[in-house]
């Protein structure tokens, strides 16, 4: 287990080994003599509900009732250290992506609780002058033999004066578990619901000024020429700022040129950037167009690719086939569209700096925050407010280098705010790309053999830190079923090439694959006139473990998966006579090291689709927030109905068609079915949730489609396609 | 001219520009950041308040429409501490996600509830406030509990 949130720090001159340990207690727990406990969320908050959930795991350890808990935020911290880069984390890791949060967490926090527990226990030990071993905890008291109690708030003075265990100590069984696994609310909901919650975009400096900034709509376009005394002469407008071109072989900072008018309030600003007139010098991807990049991508299906996993032998399986089906699929860009638009408040003094931002990544915020000014990132004070929402989006932090450029043109303290059309437009998009599909049936039916070519943008392209990864990262999944249950298996990739900055959308890979996946699987069983849940059954085959080399791995569980999806099947009743012109589509997937299933009914009219049911399973091992993992699940099945249904973002002449909700069309509340949330239990040590809920909905919804219409939808967005 | 309204029952004046938005007024200068920014067109209801008791979007209100009006924001939909019946509601069924639009779902819902007492699944889906996180489901129970509560204490 790591232990790195207690990391071996040496004696620096910041600090003795003996104090630094000795304030580990306070860096995330605080009791005070009424017994009240105050701990410490070490996450950002982006609405997975780990400012909740990770405190819960602290408390259950600590072994205090959750009604005596009041969570704080913690900021981003780093301490001085003496091995390179010179700091080290101070709460560990406090990232939010991936879905690493709780696992990450699962045992390194709940050690956090445990060793403070511990301080207690050895507190009381020293007071009574008795064993540490006869002694019990409850509910925040430390308990004798006798059954006398003192609380941890009476303990609590002598308790800091301890020195907190170095390795570490006992935790419970999880059948002993009060909180852990129980239904918690969000913690800070009643600051939320009156207006009190603080968001990145709230985020108040001492005389800052607003900026807004005019980007240029193309990639690697610049300035050609401006005139700034329209907007000087709008009442409130203080500076117009030319940002530098960001580097043209990498997307490292912020995004796009532009040019930033600041003022002394938001509108002023939005005035002033109206009456600001920008001519812009296109640059090479002027010419960008999304009709185009599809044709090429499924034209590119055609060659024959690198190869990311080969078993058997694909072409002989395809020369004796009785059958072979083939189809190819099609996945557009996307946005992120967190409600709360991209935006940093940044006050940089000549040797130490403040951020405020919605933020996933405070870390490589503040590396980048250091590059851009040389303030060591010891003196870089970082807040972790509420976001808005992140997706993914909030991973990269070209937001901040704006705003640090901009911070550092005008010399004062500064608020950017994107609006609406600046952060559909100017956002690192989910890949696109074509699937081209094949499957051999043998004369008895059986699939013989598999192929997922992948044809789409390269994830890596102009970005330094993922140069080492394959060429398919994010678009194609090697290692996902049905490869090692089949004999003859082939996945390939064929770089795109297209001018749009790409990032992490929202469970990236299955996302993007699954619905490829699981509507062609719905195909094969149908040429192979099997239902589509008995066929993933039988090639699912009995339960055991497939290597899965991928995020979440090393292993896929296949009986993990059967059960999920023979839950989905049995939650929706499959196999019950339906309304005429009513289907039901079913799916499942293997989603960073959980598992998850989809399954829907429902039926079209006039075009229109009708959601009549909307089933989740999951499987993500032991639950920590039930309730919270039911938002998740629910929360990621509507925003994958909310992107099936209509999201996609287009280019014409290098520009991006999309400017604002209307033209991006989020589902509303009348097109949100009720979800199903079911949730299936096992011991295994907890995966993360925040993007389970997304992958399998696209397909589940087209195999429903296709059940109840006949129409198969092999490409994203569905809604224009509906046959009236 | 200043322009004078009441806001959150204080009366308020303001002569900065008057065609600013009352979501730039609110965020900038009452120091009242609860009512959010979405879309600036009117298009998600992030920005809902209430305008003489009207669910109005602010992006889209400029201060110059306000004169003489009563603005309630987020921020003063409790009454002497008392929460409004969709904000206790919308804590027991555990509403937010994110939680960035939640404050204009309220002031949407407790503005449904304030002309229907007793609404209806149609009625409900006639809130067009958009969420990210995709909360609507337990917004609908939230709305209903929220009736729940209005008629009990109508009833005490």
């Amino acid at each position: 287990m790591a232990t790195a949130w207690l990391p071996e720090v040496a004696a620096t001159k910041a600090s003795s080994e003996g104090s630094w340990v000795r304030n580990a207690m306070s860096l995330f727990v605080r009791v005070e003599p009424d017994n009240r406990v105050y701990i410490g969320a070490r996450g950002p908050e982006i609405g997975q509900g780990v400012r909740t959930s990770l405190p819960m795991l602290i408390a259950e350890e600590l072994d205090v009732e959750w009604d005596q808990v009041t969570v704080e935020q913690l900021p981003y911290g780093i301490v001085a250290a003496d091995s390179k880069p010179g700091f080290v984390a101070k709460y560990g890791k406090q990232n939010a992506g991936g879905s690493t949060t709780i696992p990450q967490s699962w045992l390194e926090l709940r050690q956090v609780g445990a060793r403070v527990r511990d301080l207690f226990v050895r507190a009381a030990a020293q007071t009574w002058d008795i064993e540490a071993s006869a002694l019990q905890t409850k509910s925040g008291h430390v308990v004798k033999p006798d059954g006398s109690t003192l609380s941890y708030g009476e303990l609590a003075p002598l308790a800091k004066t301890l020195v907190v265990a170095k390795d570490p100590v006992p935790l419970k069984p999880n059948a002993e578990f009060n909180i852990i696994g129980e239904s918690i609310p969000v913690a800070d909901a009643r600051d939320i619901v009156t207006g009190q919650a603080q968001y990145g975009i709230d985020g108040v400096v001492a005389g800052h000024l607003v900026a807004v900034i005019e980007r240029c709509p193309y990639r690697d376009g610049e300035v050609e020429s401006y005139d700034d005394s329209g907007a000087l002469a709008v009442a409130g407008v203080r500076h117009v700022v030319v940002l530098p071109n960001p580097p043209k072989d990498a997307f490292s900072e912020h995004l796009a040129a532009g040019v930033a008018v600041v003022a002394d309030d938001t509108w002023s600003a939005m005035q002033g950037r109206k009456a600001l007139k920008v001519k812009w010098h296109p640059g090479s991807w002027a010419a960008d167009d999304t009709d185009v990049f599809r044709e090429r991508a499924h034209a590119a299906l055609k060659l024959e690719g690198e190869v990311a996993r080969t078993d058997g032998d694909v072409s002989a399986a395809h020369s004796t086939a009785e059958e072979i089906v083939e189809a190819e699929y099609f996945q557009p860009f996307l946005a992120h569209a967190t409600m709360e638009p991209m935006n940093a408040t940044i006050d940089l003094g000549e040797n130490r700096a403040l951020l405020i931002a919605s933020l996933q990544s405070p870390a490589a915020a503040s590396r980048l925050i250091s590059r851009l000014t040389g303030i060591n990132p010891l003196n870089i004070e970082i807040q972790l407010p509420r976001s808005g929402g992140g997706f993914g989006r909030r991973g990269d932090n070209d937001f901040v280098a704006e705003a640090v450029h901009v911070a550092k043109a005008i010399k004062k303290p500064v608020k950017v705010i994107w609006s609406r059309e600046d952060d559909l437009r100017n956002d690192w998009y989910r890949p696109s790309g074509a699937h081209g599909m094949s499957a051999t049936l043998s004369a008895k039916n059986e699939l013989t053999s598999w192929t997922h070519k992948v044809a789409a943008t390269d994830r890596r392209f102009r970005i330094p830190y993922l140069a080492g990864r394959d060429p398919w990262l994010t678009c194609l999944d090697a290692d996902a079923f049905p490869a090692g249950c089949v004999p003859n298996y082939l996945a390939t990739f064929t770089a795109v090439p297209f001018g749009l900055p790409l990032g992490w959308w929202r469970a990236p890979l299955p996302t993007f694959v699954a619905f490829a996946n699981q509507g062609f699987m719905d195909e094969v069983a149908h040429a192979a006139g099997i239902d589509p849940v008995e066929f993933r059954l039988n090639l699912l085959g009995e339960a055991r473990e497939l290597k899965y080399e991928g995020h979440g791995g090393p292993i896929f569980d296949t009986g993990r998966l059967s059960t999920v999806l023979q839950r989905a099947a049995s939650n929706i009743r499959y196999g019950r006579e339906l309304p005429k012109s009513h289907g039901i589509g079913i799916a499942a997937h293997f989603v960073f090291g959980a598992y998850s299933a989809h399954a829907f009914e429902v039926s079209v009219t006039a075009g229109t689709l009708n959601i009549h049911r909307c089933v989740c399973v999951a499987d993500v091992g032991i639950p920590v927030n039930r309730l919270g993992l039911e938002a998740q699940l629910s929360g990621g099945t509507i925003d994958g109905i909310s992107t099936a249904l209509n999201l996609e973002v287009t280019l014409k002449q290098g520009k991006i068609e999309q400017s604002n909700f209307p033209d991006y069309r989020l589902l509303p509340m009348a097109g949100a079915p009720d979800v199903e949330v079911d949730i299936v239990e096992t011991e295994h040590s907890p995966a993360g949730a925040g993007e389970m809920g997304t992958p399998t909905v696209a397909p589940a919804l087209t195999n429903a489609i296709f059940a109840a219409t006949g129409q198969r939808i092999r490409r994203l967005p569905i809604a224009s396609q509906l046959e009236t | 001219m200043a322009v004078k309204f009441s806001l959150n029952g204080s009366q308020t004046e303001f002569d900065g520009a008057a065609d600013m938005p009352l979501l730039w007024y609110l965020r900038d200068y009452a120091g009242l950041t609860g009512t959010k920014f979405g879309c600036g067109i009117a298009a998600c209801g992030s920005c809902t308040v209430h305008v003489d008791g009207e669910a109005v979007r602010s992006c889209v209100t400029p201060l110059d429409s306000l004169s003489g009006k009563s603005v309630t924001t987020i921020e003063g939909l409790a009454e002497d501490g008392k929460l409004h019946a969709v904000q206790q509601a919308w804590i027991e069924e555990d509403v937010p996600q994110c939680g960035y639009c939640q404050a204009g779902q309220l002031m949407a819902a407790a503005n449904l509830l304030a002309r229907d007492n007793d609404p209806n699944d149609e009625s409900i889906a006639g809130i067009t406030n958009l969420c990210r996180c995709g909360t609507y489901p337990r917004i609908r129970r939230a709305i209903r509990r929220a009736a729940e509560i209005l008629s009990a204490g109508d009833k005490a």
